[in-house]
């Protein structure tokens, strides 16, 4: 394979390349040896450590903590999505006075930290007589925060499209609202899918703050399990076996991501993407995101957010 | 510790998650992402199942498991602010290399290849035609990562880290009996959490929009034309 950076090998690089690996799989091994020397010398081999995974009920609790992250994952990925396709019209608006305050709402809801606006809700909005459960915080902070951040998706993804789409549509008789709706929304949809997909795992792994302000998520449990004393406290077992869990779901939503992202490169739909010289390594986000200049260019697209 | 105090520590702990995590993760970052743009097959594979494997984890869960694993394994009496700082730069250094590839991968092959057809040494290809082109597009985008960081630094809040994020809730256990003559010794005094809150989400506000404002200051000083 070539790459910028280097030409294909020949016989010294060959060489060099096959030291270098040989180093690489040693240094690794190195860190393993001594994860799993401190693993075994603190005994977290001990069979009654793993033991509490033998019964059925810390995975009763394992199931309703995750049954709780799932609540509060789909319900704010689908506010997050209604609040981004609201904010993204409101930010195309061709009135100022819609356009401005809402592009102010947008920059200010995405520069608040998450964790932030949920002690917001939960502990801040008593003081002003509003009760406020952790599991409404959850929710209301992270549709909030990804809402705003997909509606800046969607706006790029609208505004990359070439002008022609829009004019075609009013000088077939549409009105604003369904150029809107029938012509642009649907196309910036689509190219800004991978950024969609993706900015719906960050929701996913923002649930997790929820145990910062005591919502009784996948993570409190683990910490509960973990803490049990008639198994020798297995907080590292229980990191570990509760820990995949989230590897799994994160996993699983990235896959459809990528999916998602390699049948958008494919769809003849959008060919207009396509730049004459066939570059096939590009997708069509990425192009979007030179369109729109380096600003766009946040990597988000290539995999799970920050 | 009266409420002045409290908030300069919270700050310095802010300012300590930032830059030592900030510069924990590009250290890492930077061999990770050179270990993801290597000519060694393993190279590539070992970076890719780091990035992957962090990435897909809820940053909570890595500081959960600094905070809470670590010390079991390693030996008690760490310092909190220490192990979280640490679960930072780990989590962040995914991002910063996910970052550098992607924007070593900005630069067209054609580039290397004219410049070697031209007769320049590697030493050359990289120092003069390369990485200058690549740089460019790696700092905006750099830069985003460093935003989410100094927001994630509130997430240390949980885990018995003194920072911007837990000020609130350290003022509202001191909570000194109120002699406050204005809005603002008010809001830092922590008798009312509500305005705390709002006063700590605004100064992350004036941080970011700084720090975005720094962004498209370089962005535009070093767009690449192409």
């Amino acid at each position: 394979m070539s790459s910028v950076l280097y030409d294909v090998p020949g016989p010294r690089a060959r060489l060099r390349n096959r030291i270098l690996g040989v180093v690489t799989v040693l240094v690794v091994l190195a860190i393993v040896a001594v994860v799993v020397w401190r693993l075994a010398e603190t005994g977290q081999f001990d069979g009654q450590k793993w033991s509490i995974f033998t019964y059925t009920g810390p995975w009763i609790l394992l199931l309703r903590g995750l049954g709780a992250t799932l609540a509060a994952f789909v319900v704010a990925a689908v506010g997050a999505l209604a609040l981004g396709f609201v904010l993204a019209v409101g930010r195309l608006s061709d009135h100022a006075w819609v356009r401005i305050p809402v592009g102010w709402i947008v920059e200010i809801l995405r520069a608040i930290p998450v964790l932030i606006f949920m002690m917001l809700l939960y502990y801040g909005l008593p003081v002003a007589g509003v009760r406020m459960d952790p599991y409404g915080a959850v929710v209301i902070a992270l549709i909030a925060y990804n809402g705003s951040v997909l509606a800046e998706a969607l706006r790029a993804g609208v505004e990359a499209l070439p002008r022609g789409q829009q004019e075609a549509g009013y000088a077939i008789g549409l009105r604003k609202n369904a150029v809107m709706r029938l012509i642009l929304l649907p196309q910036a949809v689509r190219a800004m899918m991978p950024v969609i997909i993706s900015q719906l795992v960050v929701a996913l792994k923002d649930t997790a703050l929820g145990f910062i302000i005591t919502y009784p998520e996948l993570l409190h449990y683990i910490q509960l399990l973990g803490g049990q004393v008639p198994f020798g406290t297995p907080l590292v077992p229980t990191a570990i076996v509760g820990g995949s869990i989230y590897v799994v779901l994160c996993l699983l939503l990235s896959y459809l991501a990528y999916r998602v992202e390699r049948r958008t490169r494919r769809s003849p739909k959008t060919t207009w993407l396509e730049p004459p010289d066939g570059g096939e390594m590009t997708t069509a986000t990425e192009r979007i995101a030179v369109r729109r200049g380096a600003g766009a260019f946040d990597g988000t697209y290539q995999g799970p957010g920050i | 510790m009266d409420v002045s105090q409290l908030w300069l520590h919270a700050l310095q702990g802010t300012l300590i998650l930032f830059f030592a995590g900030g510069a924990l993760a590009l250290v890492l970052g930077i061999i990770v992402g050179t270990m993801r743009v290597s000519p060694v097959p393993v190279a590539r594979a070992v970076g890719a199942v780091y990035v992957n494997w962090i990435r897909n984890t809820p940053l909570t869960l890595v500081m959960f498991f600094f905070a809470f694993c670590i010390p079991i394994l390693v030996g008690p009496r760490m310092n909190s602010l220490a192990l979280a700082t640490t679960a930072l730069g780990v989590y962040t250094a995914t991002y910063v290399a996910e970052t550098i590839r992607s924007g070593v991968n900005t630069v067209p092959v054609g580039q290397a290849e004219a410049a070697r057809a031209l007769g320049l040494g590697f030493g050359q290809v990289m120092s003069l035609v390369v990485l200058p082109q690549a740089f460019r597009s790696v700092i905006p985008p750099m830069v985003s990562v460093f935003i989410a960081l100094l927001k994630n630094t509130t997430v240390a809040a949980g885990f018995s880290v003194l920072n911007l994020g837990s000020v609130a809730l350290y003022l509202s256990e001191i909570r000194e009996p109120g002699r406050s003559d204005n809005l603002l010794q008010t809001m830092m005094s922590g008798e009312n959490l509500l305005l705390t809150l709002i006063l700590i989400a605004l100064i992350f506000v004036v941080l970011v929009l700084l720090l975005a404002w720094v962004q498209r200051v370089l962005e535009k000083k070093w767009r690449v034309q192409r």
